[in-house]
């Protein structure tokens, strides 16, 4: 099954996911669109809640009740992962050539078997390995993570390890199937800076040396700056502008962006004054009904509060702001 | 009124530390329990906290910043060492001496969501501590007193009347602030105070404290993660390694000329949010994690992940010197 390079690797289109909570109908996707090419690495970035998750739990299929995907589709290699139909394909394409690295590794390693016995049962597992094959190649994951004295290693238990080392063994884990497409949610969020930069080290060197392709979430803008090619920002539940990544920290379009790359305090600049974006952002349960962030926006016009924009702009940049639609047709 | 120096010789510190160390006893280890096992938490640090100061106190998890934080307020014992508040020595203050000294001093919490009652009013929250110390007669002042603080810290006038799961991160960090200002002190230790806070809401808390601030010229020891933060708001920096402070400075000559090999660990670890930036950065790495606090190295704590190391570092442990005015550093080496 080999795909045009027309074809993107992964595709999301207008994807709508809710949660029906007791307080009301959570919209934590209001039409999510993005994709992802072959070999690059796609930051998505937001503020707590604005639906980076969720966003992406959906292409893993975690979307468990009470939440439910209820429009849109999700297309790796061009085939949807959401037909019923294609359930075969499915199944192997999660987990297998989609891999996952969340937050907290100890919520997807289990602390009762050793590293060794969940890294062998996956290679066993999914790639059919024999016990000597898994084992051989665990090692040589490990290896691959930068962790020494891997047979020492295989034989430690979760808590064994600080935080660092096991999400390089997360990394390890996520590596084992050889998949085309790594998602990492919050990978160094957790961990300290000292070691956040070794293992977003290691991520981008794998990420070189494979040619996998990476999503990559977090809310921290320097994390997307070393590390993405392309960047999505989220802001309650859509991406309100995705581009080029040097293009967008370079010129921002969306009022939402702009905010947050003046708001980011830089190590390297001195400010008299922090700058701050005015009030908080909607409840997903009743979302404005036009630019979710018309409240806050210091450019709105009359159209925002009615409608949201979408606007292209060009190498691949899509924001929705009216305000980049009125300069785009002028 | 950023980046001023205030530790203008003459001036009398507010708060002087000297020499603290703080050992936690964690249980027994071994076949037998025989082992007794000791967290050094915190060892031999320094520093003075002017008036209308703010230090910067800067490691990573497990540094010792919030013990330290919490030693001069009284609120875990000192093992070794001195504390001394406005030129009193407080280092062994007794329960009615701490309640006493909560006047002038206060602690504002990270987490803006565990650290108000749910089940508290915000005008009861804010008023406890005026009520507490019997600042206030009687409800009526306090409420009176409640609407003074909340529209202090910006918070909306019928703020009081609600409860905390009403407010959003960045306003229950003002709750905080508002319940801190209460009694009005003159030192706040703020522990990660916006760490939990989105980026938006970040600066409009950073921006509340610097302004109160220049308002009522308080002191904080504002404890941190994020440099990029600590950097804008700090007038001096220290930073923590494993239990020690291994550098210790005006705030530009951290960023601009920082001389600790971990000091320029880290600096150079935070990434720019700007991709051509970034990418010029010149990186180096430290490789490795801090060493556990149960069993330390002797020597320099930070031997281990240090390019430089020699014998003498682990032989010895390298001690604050001067280096540049205004700028002290615990290395051999460097
Ligand atoms: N299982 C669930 N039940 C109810 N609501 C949910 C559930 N999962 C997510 N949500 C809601 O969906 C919205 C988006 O959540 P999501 O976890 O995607 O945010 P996020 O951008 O990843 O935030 P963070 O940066 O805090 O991780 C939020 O309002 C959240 O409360
Ligand atoms: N009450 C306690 N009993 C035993 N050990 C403790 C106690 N409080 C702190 N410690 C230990 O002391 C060391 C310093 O902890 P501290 O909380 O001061 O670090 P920190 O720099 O504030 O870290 P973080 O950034 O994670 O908040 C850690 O090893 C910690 O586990
Ligand atoms: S004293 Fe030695 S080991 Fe410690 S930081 Fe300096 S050079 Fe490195
Ligand atoms: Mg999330
Ligand atoms: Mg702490």
């Amino acid at each position: 099954m080999t795909a045009s390079p027309k074809i993107p690797l992964l595709e999301a289109r207008d994807l709508v996911v809710n949660f029906y909570t007791r307080g009301g109908v959570v919209q934590a996707s209001r039409g999510v669109s993005f994709q992802v090419d072959y070999g690059q690495t796609l930051g998505i970035v937001g503020e707590s809640g604005s639906g980076k998750s969720v966003a992406v739990q959906a292409v893993m299929g975690l979307i468990f009740t009470p939440g439910h995907i209820e429009g849109g589709d999700i297309l790796f290699k061009g085939r949807s992962l959401l037909d019923p139909a294609g359930r075969k394909f499915v199944r192997q394409v999660r987990g297998k050539e989609i891999a996952m690295i969340f937050q907290d590794p100890m919520t997807s390693l289990n602390p009762v078997f050793t590293i060794g016995t969940q890294i062998t049962e996956v290679l066993r597992h999914h790639m059919g390995m024999t016990k000597d094959q898994a084992r051989h190649r665990a090692m040589g994951l490990l290896d691959m993570v930068d962790i020494n004295a891997p047979e020492k290693r295989l034989k430690q238990y979760p808590h064994e390890m600080s935080g660092g080392m096991r999400q390089r063994v997360m990394i390890a884990m996520a590596l084992a199937c050889e998949p085309r497409l790594i998602i990492a949610d919050e990978p160094t969020t957790a961990l300290d800076v000292t070691i956040q930069a070794q293992i977003l080290e290691l991520l981008a060197d794998l990420q070189q040396r494979l040619n996998v392709s990476v999503i990559l979430i977090t809310h921290d803008l320097g994390v997307v700056a070393q590390l993405c090619h392309r960047v999505a920002v989220m802001y309650a539940g859509r991406i309100v502008e995705v581009g080029d990544a040097d293009q967008v920290f370079a010129a921002p379009v969306h009022p939402y962006t702009q905010g947050l790359i003046r708001a980011t305090p830089r190590l390297d600049v001195v400010t008299e004054r922090m700058v701050s974006i005015d009030g908080v952002p909607p409840d997903l349960i009743s979302p404005p009904k036009g630019c979710a962030f018309f409240p806050r926006c210091d450019q709105a016009k009359k159209a925002c509060s009615r409608m949201q924009a979408l606007v292209e702009l060009g190498d691949d940049r899509h924001v929705s702001c009216w305000c980049a639609a009125k300069e785009n047709v002028r | 009124m950023t980046g001023q120096a205030h530790n203008r010789p003459g001036d009398s510190p507010l708060v002087a530390v000297k020499d603290l160390s703080v050992l936690f006893d964690a249980g027994r280890a071994g076949f037998w329990g025989g082992k007794r096992l000791i967290v050094h938490a915190v060892e031999k640090v320094s520093f003075d906290i002017h008036p209308g100061e703010t230090l910067g106190l800067v490691g990573e998890s497990g540094s010792g910043k919030s013990t330290t934080g919490r030693a001069i307020l009284g609120r875990v014992p000192v093992s070794e060492g001195q504390i001394f508040f406005q030129g009193k020595e407080i280092t062994h203050a007794g329960k009615n001496q701490v309640r006493e000294l909560s006047r002038d001093m206060q602690l504002v919490f990270q987490d803006p969501y565990a650290s108000l009652n749910p089940r508290m009013k915000i005008i009861d929250i804010v008023a406890e501590p005026l009520l507490v110390h019997g600042v206030v007669k009687n409800i009526r002042e306090a409420a009176k007193e409640v609407a003074r603080l909340l529209e202090l810290v910006g918070l909306p006038p019928d703020a009081g009347a609600r409860y905390p799961h009403a407010f959003s991160g960045g306003q229950r960090q003002r709750v905080g602030i508002a319940r801190a200002l209460a009694l009005k002190p003159r030192f706040i230790v703020a522990d990660e105070p916006v760490s939990a806070l989105d980026v938006s809401i970040r600066a409009q808390v950073v921006n509340l404290m610097q302004d109160l601030q220049s308002q009522f010229g308080l002191s904080y020891l504002f404890i941190a993660h994020d440099l990029a933060v600590v950097r804008h708001i700090s007038h001096r920096i220290a930073i923590m390694y494993a239990g020690n402070i291994v550098e210790l400075a005006d705030r530009d000559l951290i960023y601009d000329a920082p001389v600790h090999p971990y000091t320029r660990a880290l600096l150079s670890a935070v990434p720019v949010p700007d991709p051509p930036v970034q990418r010029a950065r010149q990186r180096i790495t430290c490789p490795g994690e801090p060493p556990n606090p149960l069993n330390p190295p002797s020597g320099c704590r930070f031997q281990s992940r240090c390019p430089y190391v020699t014998q003498t570092c682990r032989d010895a442990a390298p001690v604050l010197t001067q280096r540049r005015s205004g700028q002290r550093a615990a290395c051999w080496n460097c």
